[in-house]
Parts: C-alpha cells; structure tokens; sequence
C-alpha cells in the first residue's frame, strides 16, 4: 500500500518539508519517519512536499523518510460512531487508552470503527430492486436511539443482486449490485469520505424549521432554526462551553456531535460522565446514545485540532444523509483559526490581519456553509439538517477580532456573551441588546401554526420593555429612581422580571436547566399579563411602591422552578395576580 | 551516538545557528562549549537541511563563531526524577543546586511529557480545604483543578500562594501531600520567603523547589514549568501523591517565549506575543488534573503579573481561556488593609459546584455562596450610588446592604496570614454576616436552609 518514500529536509513545529514527493497529491496523507506520524499534505513545490504533522514531531530529523498512502484525509462512516469519543483525526481515545495508558504516545494507529464487533443487519431492500446513490439498503439499530441506516455510497447505483440479514462487521459484505457496465459492486457498512469535501446532497431547504432548546433566551428571543449556523463570542468565563454543552443536551436534533476543538480535556470528562446518566426529555434515554464527540484538546497537537472540525462535521453530514437533523458543536473556532495561524505562520505565508492567513475568512464561510436543510441525496424524498453552532473566543472579549468578524458575515444567529453579565452572574449570559437571529421570519409560521398565535407579539412586547429599561436605566443614573414616572418605573420591575425570572436560567438546576417551549410560552405570558394589569391599576390610583412590592412577585420568580407536568400551575398566577391587585384596590 | 560541530555561523539573541549537521533532531538537547570551557544547554527549535537553529538556555553571552562548540546529545530535554527530591532544591533547568540536592534517579523523564488523553482523566470533584474563606467558601478549590491568582505587582500574591500551601488538606483524609514549586524570574526576596516559610512549618519535607531567580537566565524559565510538572506528574502518578504546583510568576514566563519569538523573526500576536503562546500555555496547564483509577493527582495554581492590571493583556486573558476560574486581587482592597485582598466579584472557581454540598462540605453552602455573592454584589453597587449621590439617596434597605458589604469585607474577606479557617468557620461566619437582613431578603436560600442555620449559627 505505501508507495514512494521522500526524504525530510526541514522540520519546524508542527511543519515537515520533505523531497523526493513526485506522485503524491495536496491533502494526502502521509506517514513521517519510521515512528510513522501521521501528516497531511497542505502545499507542494516541484517535488518538495509541506506536510502538517498530526503528532508531536519532536526527534524527527533531516533524512528521514516520508512514506505516501495517496489517500486523502478521510473519516471511516459507519455503525459504531455514536457513543464514541474521537481525537481530531477520528482514532478512538477510549482504544488508544486501552492500548498505551493514560497519556497518549506517539505512533499509535487504530481503527475508527471496531472492526471485530458485528452488528446485526436488517436488510431494506430485496434482490432485483434498484438502487442508486445514497439510497437505504437497510439499517443496524446503533443504540436505542438511533437507526443506522445503510447507504449506497455516493456515485455508486446499480441493481440488488445479492443482500444479507444477520450479524456482520463493519467490513463485511451486506450488499452486492450490479452496475450499468454490468460489474459487481460489494457493499459492506462502512463508507470512507475525504474530510475536506462536503458530502453531497441533493438540494438545500429554506430553514422554515425551527430548533428549540429548552433555553428561553433563544428560544424566545434569538431562536435557530434546523439547519441554521449560529456563533457563540464571549471572553473567558462567560459561559460558552456550558451554552453548547446545555444545547447538545436539549436542543430538539436527533444526533449531536460535539468538537472539543483546543478546549480543556475535563470538559470533555464532563460530557462523558454527564451525558449516559442524563435522560432525553422526549424518549427517556440517555443523550449519550445520540452524541458522538471529537475531542482534540488544546494540549494534543496543533495540526490534528486544524483537522477535528473537518473530522467532527463530516461525521455530522453522514448522519444528516441518513435523514437526521443533527446539530454539531464546535468549541472553540478560534482555536481551530489559531491552529490555521500556527501552521500558515510557519509556511512563512503573507499574514493578513493579526497574523491570520488570508484565506481565513474563506475557511470559516465554506465550514459554515456545509450546514443547511437540505433534500438528501437519495432516490425517496428524504430530508435531513445540519445545524452548526460555533464558539468563537476572541481576545479579551474584544469583538473586531478577525475570527469573530469573519464568522458574523456568514452565520445568521448571534448570540452575544458580555462579561459584564457574567460578572453579574446573569446566565446564559447573553446580550438581549446585541444579539440577534435572521430566522424569525423563516420559521414565524411553524411557530405561530405550532405553539401560540401570539407568540410573536408577546416577544416584541418585551423585547420593546427591556430597550426601554436600558433607557431608562440612564436616567436614574443621573438623577435617581423617585425622578421617574409610575408608568416607567413599571418598565423598569417588568423588564427586572423577564431578566431575572424569564431570561436567567440556571444550567445546573435540576428543572431550570431545560424549559420546554411551551413552558417558556406560558412564563412569558403570565410576565406581560401583569405588565397590562399593573398598567390598568396604575391608572386606578394604585401606588407605584405598592406594586413593586406585590407577593405575587415570589410566585412569578418561581415559574421556573415548575415541573414541566405541573405547568398548567403557571395559567393560575394569572388569577393571583387578579387577586391581589383587587386587594390593593379595596385597601385604596 | 553524540555529534560535535565546532563554529556556529550566526548568533542572534538567545539563539545560535549551526552549519553543515547530520542526522540533528528537532528538540534535541545540546551541549554548547564556550571558548573558555563553560557549558551551556541548547534545544534545537528547526532543522532546515544542514543547519540547525539552537536556543541557549542561559543566554548566548560568551559564545562566539569560530571556538565555540556544539554537541548534539540524541535526545530531548530529560530530568531525573525520584521521590528523594522531596526537600531538595534545583535550578530552573532541573539541576541540583547543591550537593546535598543530588539525587540517584528512578527514572529519565522528556520535560516536555504526553498529553493525558481526556478519556483517561477523572473529573476534579474533591474539597481542598485551604483555609482562607475567599477561597473554601466562595470559590471552592478541588483536587485536580487549574485555578490562576491573577496579581498586580506589589500586591501580596506570595503570602496568599504561602498561606494555600501551608495550610490545604483534604476533610477526613490522611493522604500524602507534597508542594512543587517553580519560580520564574521572580527575586531572591521573593523565592527566599517561600524557602522560609516552608522550613518554619515543615513543609519543606515534602516540597520540591525549582528556582530560576530574576538574574538567572532568562530563557532557562521556558523550562522550568516543565520540570516542574514532570516532577510533579511522577510523584503524583507514579507515587500516588496529592501534589500542589506553584507556578510563580507566570508572566515572566511568557516574556521569555516573547523573545525567543522575537529573535526569530516570528510575526507577533497581540502585544508582540507569539500566536502560540495559548497552546504553549495550555501544554503547561493542561498537565494539571486527576486520571481513572489513580490515587495522586495535580492541583495548579499559577500566579501572574497582570501588566498595568490590565485583565485584557494577553497573559492573564490566555491564562482565563485554559484554566478553571481565575482569582483576582484587587489593588483598592490592599490599599483598605483587607488581605488577603480577594476581588470577590471577578473571581470564579468554574469547579466548585462539583466540590460543594452535602457529604462535601454542607448542604448549605452552594446557597449561602449564592446569598453572600448576591448581598456582595447589591452592597458594593450601593457604596457606588452613595458615591454619586450621596448616602442619603440610598433606600434603608440598599444602607443594610451597604453595611453588610463593609462588614463582609472587614470580617469574611480579611483573615491572618496564619488564620487557618476550617470549612465550618468559613460557612458560620458567612450565616452571621447574614443576620444582619431579615429572612425574607434572603431569596436565594432554601426555606430549609433558612430553618436550620439563620441566626443560630
Ligand atoms: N447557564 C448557566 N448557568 C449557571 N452557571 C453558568 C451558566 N453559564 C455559565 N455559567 C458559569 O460560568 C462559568 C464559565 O462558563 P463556561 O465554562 O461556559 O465559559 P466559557 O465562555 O466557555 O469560557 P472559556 O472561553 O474560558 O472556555 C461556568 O463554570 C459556570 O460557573
Ligand atoms: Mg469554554
């Protein structure tokens, strides 16, 4: 299988430059030194060849062979994905841990998928039946959640002439067409597909479907729809991780990936001990038979975390094939970009802004260009989703970083993390001012159609309160609370009350942590039902003062805390509310 | 097999370049003779053909083109290490700095080591007790953890490292306990009052030092992190220690990377930082944590400088991104007297709901940090307003929480450098300070909560 072998004559970094590399094309993999390393081509010059070296390349040296595979960088696609946890070049840390310890050594090759665990079979499709590319053949039952569907690999058709029922391995044989020139094609459960190159489809959708989450903020305010990107900018501490880990939990998608791009390796502990115990809230299962993870710390080598994007949203795009809507994490971007920096640095390329390659801007619109609804390729009409949802983590929090203005121009969800909220210890500690979602008018009818009528006035309704409190929020600065009206300073306790009572959401309180929309619906109601009443008795003569300091209030604190087969207890504050403000107006 | 070169053809800073090599590995350590027989270490930073660019870990001064020799030694930087290093001293390189401090090796360890793979790791959960409140009650320490002093110079971040470490246990539990201590271009002052302090409580038994001082060598301290945590790793996992690293002042550190990126002509990052400098760090803070089925395990607390207090520099900013949790001090604290001065608001232990409660610390204790940091909050927004407007525009309630904030910072915030709070202490003092509201303001404690501990503790 190993055809030529170069000669290194460099080794910088994470960098190999070696000679003698005729033959061998950009973005194939290559093995370096007899310690095998495995590298990525990523320029060629004549016969001389520059080369990203996956693994640590300390005690390499000039002389050294490089031997070519002439295969690109590719994932191996098939039953034993989920559950798995993966480094950015897809071989499984549980195997390399099993295999060489707690730290991970250098040289190490495994299979992505266990080549000696069978899986049992369930055939689609009977002898004589036609079949063309990405077409169900049949399927494997991964976990209790998920139905591997079996595929015709993409550019292959033809007719059924053999197909298997029963327990086989990733590599066996399930499937035998024949094709128009009359040759047989064996067909087994695993596909290999280059990471660089998107998986094809047969049309994008328009985003029409919304994602919720169970987080409110979104949901209410800033919403994404399947198939829709979003990006998640903070400085450090103000909860991006626990964003993307809350929306791998309970976002409505039916296979979350999660990349740990350059991130800290407990976080990924966290996930994988969190994960099997917590139970999906619509089949009872444990959310980790939906999650596959890619976890390419900031400590493991550079190079590999460049890849680990494209490992984990190939992963993604599989199963979106299949039909899923999937919805992929990626934490952090700017560090896959910095992994992109290191290496453009070191092939003394002309650096544009901030020492960012040029073609920065470029890599981030073609990552977030792979999500989308999209029709799936397949004879039947099938339609799958990938939603991508990117942390970016720009220095100092500092917005015109080029990561963050480049990810902006192509993503239509911001969810905009400020420091000063975090530091209040407002989470999710997203900006109601600065952030925004562009699908609102997509997905306005499946909502309006599916949750409530009003649901989008109620949302610019409190929306318009919060502006106002910012505004008005000037003035008592400047001149003190007893200088406003009672009408403003009842802007000012609603507003208070969607900020601490609807929009903060504890991520680690048992009930809290996930609100269903139409919880989130009937919380946010029951705000704007006091709103109208406490303007109605305004009106009457009530005392500002007197409102503000209402029992009732303690009740709408404590909607949150409302399990979710108790909601319709949330309607009844309504009828509280009523009560109470009757009261204040007999003791007037 | 050892090869010797004689002559370099150029010397830029703190690195050399050497011509006409064979078979010169990437990382590899060198052995550079000076003219007058002095030696020096080098690692080899790029191998282009038959050159090799070397950096001098004791700074290029004294080399010259045509005497001075290189010996490339086959292999990468290495540290022997043992558990007789308990008690010893070393320099920042990892060599003895005495006789006395020789030790006959267990093992060759790369400084550099692997990186545990995240399956392997065990998630950080235990309680240190370190018995200063700021830390057990408001941003809780756990076994395994990351977690920065952000600093300011001249402000008493060596007192508060001297103090944690002197004084932290683990509740109910009897197990060793050792202290690795790196220092980095901090001064002889400095450095001798850690050695001090640790020879007055004994804790100098079970504590290994690594000293590059402010007149060492400035690019020796790239290594002394590594050699740090590569002793640090061994006594932990090897020898199934609880081991505390020190990292002091992380600042330096990365002033050294800055100029060894500078004199290779590297395009700077922020503030002429080289763009790696967060993956550099996080090779460093990364190595801190607990693994599956071992006993030992690595706690870190490294300390840094933030130039002109600034949280936004990129030290302190790439140090946030990789650790978990940072603690501030403040500079208007020190000023008041109030030591050690915790900025309680900025600070954050990201570990500390997985380290508190019940059979951890108290039941209670995850709602009183809630309370305390809340009623903090609204004080310290109050002493603001009373600034601007005077304290008559304060409502009474806002003058409870004003009072609350100046008694919170005198009593809770404020401790002796030798006040060794255990955890109940910490968690009482807290319910007291409380008191002073009625039961109703405190909306952020369980009702049960309430019943048992507010004011009868
Ligand atoms: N929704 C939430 N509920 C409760 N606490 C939260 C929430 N979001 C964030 N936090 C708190 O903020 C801390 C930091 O959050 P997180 O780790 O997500 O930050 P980050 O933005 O990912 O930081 P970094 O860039 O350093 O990785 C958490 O450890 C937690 O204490
Ligand atoms: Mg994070």
């Amino acid at each position: 299988m190993e055809k030529k072998t170069g000669r290194i004559i460099k080794v910088a970094g994470p960098l190999v430059v070696a000679n003698n590399m005729l033959g061998s094309k950009m973005y194939d993999v290559v093995f370096v030194s007899d310690m095998k390393l495995m590298g990525e081509i990523i320029e060629l010059n004549e016969d001389t060849a520059y080369i990203q070296v996956y693994e640590e390349t300390s005690g390499i040296g000039v002389g050294e062979p490089v031997y070519q595979t002439g295969y690109p960088l590719s994932v191996e696609l098939g039953p034993g994905l989920i559950e798995s946890i993966y480094d950015g070049t897809q071989r499984p840390l549980d195997k390399i841990y099993s295999q060489v310890g707690d730290f991970i050594t250098r040289g190490i090759q495994t299979n992505a998928l266990d080549r000696n665990k069978t899986w049992k079979f369930i055939p689609i499709v009977k002898k004589g039946d036609k079949v063309s590319e990405g077409d169900k053949l049949g399927y494997v039952q991964e976990t209790s959640l998920i139905k591997h569907y079996i595929m015709v690999p993409p550019y292959l058709s033809g007719e059924v002439i053999d197909i298997k029922s029963g327990d086989f391995k990733v590599d066996d044989v399930v499937a035998v067409l024949k094709d128009k020139d009359n040759k047989n094609l064996e067909i087994n459960m695993m596909q290999k597909w280059p990471v660089r190159k998107p998986r094809p489809y047969l049309e994008k959708l328009p985003p029409i479907l919304p994602m919720f989450t169970g987080q409110r903020v979104i949901d209410m305010f800033f919403p994404i729809s399947k198939g829709g990107t979003a990006c998640v900018p903070g400085p450090f501490g103000s909860g991006k991780t626990v964003i993307q880990h809350q929306l791998s939990k309970w976002a409505d998608a039916e296979v979350i990936v999660y990349i740990g791009c350059g991130e800290r390796g407990n976080e990924m502990t966290d996930v994988l001990i969190e994960f099997p115990e917590l139970v999906d809230p619509k089949s009872g299962e444990p959310l980790m038979k939906r999650t596959v993870l890619v976890a390419n710390t900031s400590n493991m080598p550079v190079a590999a975390r460049e890849a680990s994007v494209y490992t984990g949203i190939t992963i993604a795009e599989y199963f979106r094939d299949m039909g899923y809507s999937v919805a992929l994490m990626a934490d952090s971007t700017s560090r896959w970009a910095e992994a992109m920096r290191e290496i453009s640095g070191r092939l003394e390329e002309m650096p544009g802004e901030e020492g960012y390659p040029a073609y920065l801007a470029a890599k981030i619109a073609s990552f977030y260009e792979r999500a989308g609804r999209v029709k799936c390729l397949a004879s039947e009409e099938r339609e799958g989703a990938l939603t991508v949802i990117g942390a970016v983590s720009p220095p100092g929090g500092d917005l015109s970083d080029p990561v963050v203005q480049a990810t902006l121009r192509v993503v239509k969800v911001f969810w905009s993390l400020e420091a000063q909220l975090a530091y209040r210890r407002h989470f999710p500690a997203i900006s109601w001012l600065n952030s925004y979602s562009l699908y609102i008018d997509n997905i306005k009818e499946y909502i309006i159609k599916n949750v409530s009528e009003n649901y989008f006035e109620l949302q610019n309704k409190s929306m318009r309160i919060l502006e106002e409190e910012a505004e008005l929020e000037e003035i008592v600065r400047l001149v003190g609370i007893d200088a406003l009206s009672g009408n403003d300073r009842l802007i000012l306790l609603v507003a208070k009350m969607i900020r601490e009572d609807f929009l903060h959401q504890n991520a680690f309180h048992e009930i809290d942590t996930y609100s269903r929309i139409d919880k989130q619906y009937k919380m946010i109601n029951v705000i704007q039902y006091f709103y109208t009443k406490g303007k109605e008795y305004l009106q009457k003569g009530i005392n500002i003062v007197d409102i503000e300091n209402m029992r009732v209030r303690d009740r709408v604190a404590r909607m949150k805390y409302t399990p979710i087969e108790n909601i319709e207890n949330i309607e009844s504050i309504k009828k509280e509310i009523d009560d109470e403000f009757d009261e204040l107006l007999k003791k007037l | 097999m050892i090869k010797e070169y004689k002559g370099l053809v150029n010397i830029m800073g703190p690195l050399i370049l050497v011509e006409g090599v064979s078979g010169v590995k990437y990382e590899e350590l060198v052995e550079i003779e000076l003219p007058d027989k002095s030696k020096k270490n080098g690692k080899v930073l790029e191998v282009n053909g038959n050159k090799a660019l070397v950096q001098v870990f004791e700074g290029t001064t004294g080399i010259d083109i045509e005497r001075t020799k290189t010996r490339f030694l086959g292999h990468g930087i290495h540290i022997g290490v043992s558990k007789d290093m308990l008690g010893k001293v070393y320099n920042g390189f990892g060599k003895p700095k005495s006789e006395k401090d020789k030790i006959i090796p267990e093992e060759n360890l790369d400084i550099n080591g692997a990186p545990i793979n995240p399956y392997a790791r065990n998630y950080p959960n235990e309680f240190i007790q370190t018995g200063i409140s700021t830390i057990d009650g408001l941003n809780t320490l756990v076994r395994g953890q990351k977690l920065p002093i952000f600093s300011g110079s001249g402000l008493p971040h060596n007192k508060m490292a001297a103090q944690i470490a002197r004084q932290s246990t683990v509740l109910g539990k009897d197990e060793q306990f050792a202290v690795v201590f790196g220092a980095m271009g901090i001064t002889f002052e400095e450095a001798q009052f850690f050695i001090d302090d640790f020879k007055k409580t004994g804790a100098i038994t079970r504590s290994v030092l690594f000293l590059n001082l402010a007149d060492d060598p400035a690019i020796e301290r790239i290594a002394t992190p590594r050699v740090a945590l590569t002793s640090a790793e061994f006594l932990a996992f090897k020898h199934d220690m609880h081991v505390l690293v020190i990292l002091t002042d992380m600042t330096n550190y990365c002033e050294a990377l800055r100029e060894i990126s500078a004199a290779r002509k590297e395009v700077p990052g922020r503030r002429g930082y080289p763009g790696y400098l967060y993956t550099d760090l996080s090779t460093i803070y990364e190595r801190a944590g607990r693994i599956k089925g071992k006993k030992g395990s690595i706690t870190l607390i490294p300390i840094l400088t933030m130039p002109e207090d600034d949280k936004t520099h990129p030290i302190p900013d790439l140090t946030g991104y990789i650790t978990e949790g940072q603690i501030i001090l403040s500079r208007s604290l020190n000023r008041k007297k109030i030591l050690p001065p915790v900025d309680i608001l900025p600070s954050l232990s990201r570990l500390k709901d997985k380290g508190i409660g019940k059979g951890k610390t108290r039941e209670d204790h995850a709602d009183l940090f809630n309370q305390l940091y809340a009623s903090y909050a609204r004080g310290k927004e109050a002493e603001e307003l009373a600034v601007i407007l005077g304290e008559s525009a304060l409502t009474d309630m806002d003058k409870v929480y004003l009072k609350f904030a100046q008694d919170f910072e005198l009593e809770y915030i404020s401790q002796g450098d030798y006040e060794n709070r255990t955890i109940e202490q910490t968690l009482n003092l807290g319910w007291r300070l409380l008191s002073i509201f009625p039961k109703e303001e405190l909306k952020r404690i369980r009702d049960e909560n309430i019943e048992k501990y507010y004011k009868k503790v």
